[in-house]
């Protein structure tokens, strides 16, 4: 019941997804730190997603003041070898509109 | 080790079949980290009064007349502080007709203001041009509203003489307001489930999304089940339009006993009850879903110690339902990882076993369990706060100040006699559903 934004939400992104440039959280969503990662609910589209580990929460919090997603993960903690999940994860989360491109003033 | 990963839907991927390396060691998957219930519901259904213009057949909580004891604005103002703090995304609002108490745009205001976001269910009674526009341009606000048939014909047999015309009325006002997406929410019954495609034009006439949900046993739906809910063959036909339609309709998650035809639909299929979604009723009273209004399935109530949070985390009643469920009967069925054994409140209300098939469950297991009940009276849901008499065509529903609070009243609001011991409900209710109503 009632929990249908669980129905639909983010497709693979179709686009590679650019590790080198500024990303943010999309002003609309919110974020709810749980057990297993977060909940992630996009006011504007009314869609829920979900972050599958605590590591992947700290990158997405940190993007609006990275200089790039991959410092992002870098500063996380991420190595090289895991960088291509994270790169994955985030092009879904840009497909979905969770994230954004930052474009800089 | 593999990096943990993912961001997905919810409920696209089915417990247990995430690729090997990619689920973060020592974390169940998302759907059984749901079933063990969340610290918080996602999101919940918060029926606002009990009165309504309308007397849906079917209604889930018997509505017609507003309860003396409902929630005041100030106490529904701290119910969403307390949903702030807990983070819960948004409220399904409903009743009972919500748009009918006074303070009601106040309190969608007040909980936008404070990062819950809200939709709400309405039967379209209040949907004017000016209301319209006003929705049209929050971005925390949503709105469905009901229709149970593509013809007057059709869905006035259920929700009563005009009841057609007012929705579309209400539906031609939000799309000349320009409020893009607006919901058009469908119970499926025997006599409206051959016009799906008719529904999905109406949708498209008015840049609304459609959302099909299923009809309850519960409330006064339990009067008209047996006669309203969809054969078996609909059910299949239901299904194969549903599968056909994916992700453009929305389903509330309700039609995840289908699921045991094959495919799953889109959604997270697990009853979330008490898990990740509950019920606010208009009294404050906390139920684990809004189809199981019953003592049976009450876990508290919000003006308690504690409050609403108190409720959701220590509730005895959800600390049970977040615990493993065994399937009981349906265990050794081929379906059983598919439909969960189905809606709890369906099987409680028709006086099937919990942990026993769904009554329309699809491989008829339901059918052969009714059968066996047949003879014996099934639970009758709590609280009916229906119309003396049904209304030959929606009640004007005329909304005064009321009375002045009255020093004396206890925040409930519910008249204290001398003695300190609360008097029998007003009355007057009997006849306008919103006497004594006491905004504050």
């Amino acid at each position: 019941m009632s929990t249908e934004t669980l129905a639909s939400g983010a497709r693979a992104g179709s686009e590679p997804f650019d590790l080198d440039r500024p990303w943010q959280l999309h002003p609309q969503v919110s974020v709810r730190p749980e057990r297993f990662g977060a909940l992630l609910y996009h006011f504007g589209t009314r869609r829920l997603s979900f972050l599958k580990s605590p590591a992947l929460l700290t990158v997405v919090s940190s993007l609006g003041e990275a200089p790039s997603a991959r410092e992002a993960c870098r500063a996380a903690g991420v190595t090289g070898a895991e960088l291509p999940a994270y790169a994955a994860a985030l092009a879904t989360l840009a497909a979905s509109q969770m994230i954004r491109e930052r474009v800089s003033l | 080790m593999t990096a943990p990963l993912g961001t997905q839907p919810a409920g696209t991927q089915p417990a247990g079949t995430q690729p090997a390396g990619t689920q973060p060691l020592g974390a169940l998957p998302l759907v059984e980290q749901f079933a063990c219930g969340l610290d918080a519901p996602i999101c919940l259904t918060w029926e606002l009064t009990y009165a309504c213009n309308l007397s849906c057949v079917h209604c889930l909580s018997s509505s017609g007349r507003r309860d003396p004891r409902e929630l005041t604005a100030a106490e529904c103002r701290a119910v969403i502080d307390e949903l702030e703090r807990m983070q819960v995304f948004y409220v399904n609002i409903g009743g009972g007709e919500p748009t009918v108490r006074p303070d009601f745009w106040d309190l969608v205001d007040y909980a936008t203001a404070h990062h819950v976001g809200v939709k709400f269910s309405t039967n379209g009674v209040k949907i004017t041009p000016e209301t319209a526009r006003r929705l049209a341009v929050s971005d925390y606000v949503d709105v469905q509203i009901s229709l149970d048939g593509a013809t007057a014909e059709v869905n006035d047999t259920v929700r009563g003489p005009g009841s057609y015309a007012t929705a579309l009325r209400a539906m031609r006002h939000l799309a000349g307001a320009g409020f893009r997406g607006f919901k058009i929410s469908v119970v499926v019954t025997r006599h409206n489930v051959g016009q799906l495609d008719d529904f999905a034009s109406i949708a498209d006439r008015f840049g609304a999304q459609l959302r099909l949900t299923r009809l309850r046993p519960s409330g006064r739906g339990a009067d008209v089940w047996d006669e309203l809910h969809p054969t078996a063959g609909q059910q299949r036909q239901l299904y194969d339009w549903l599968v056909a339609r994916g992700e453009q309709v929305l389903t509330g998650d309700s039609f995840f006993h289908l699921a045991a035809y094959g495919q799953a639909l889109p959604g997270l299929n697990l009853c979330g009850a008490g898990r990740v979604v509950c019920l606010i009723d208009p009294v404050g009273d906390v139920y684990a879903c809004p189809f199981a209004i019953h003592e049976s399935f009450l876990a508290g109530n919000v003006r308690g110690p504690g409050g609403f949070a108190a409720v959701w985390r220590e509730s005895e009643l959800f600390a049970g339902l977040r615990q493993p469920q065994a399937g009981g009967a349906c265990h050794s069925c081929s379906a059983y990882d598919s439909c969960r054994g189905g809606c709890m409140a369906a099987k409680f209300f028709t006086g099937l076993p919990l942990d026993g098939p769904d009554p329309e469950c699809v491989k008829g297991y339901g059918e052969r369990a009714l059968a066996v009940a047949a003879g014996t009276s099934p639970p009758r849901p709590s609280g009916d706060h229906s119309h003396r008499s049904r209304p030959s065509g929606p009640v004007p529903v005329s909304i005064g100040a009321g009375p002045p609070a009255s020093p004396g009243l206890p925040p409930s609001g519910r008249a204290l006699a001398p003695s300190g011991r609360a008097l029998p409900p007003d009355r007057a209710c009997d006849q306008s559903p919103l006497a004594g109503f006491r905004p504050g």
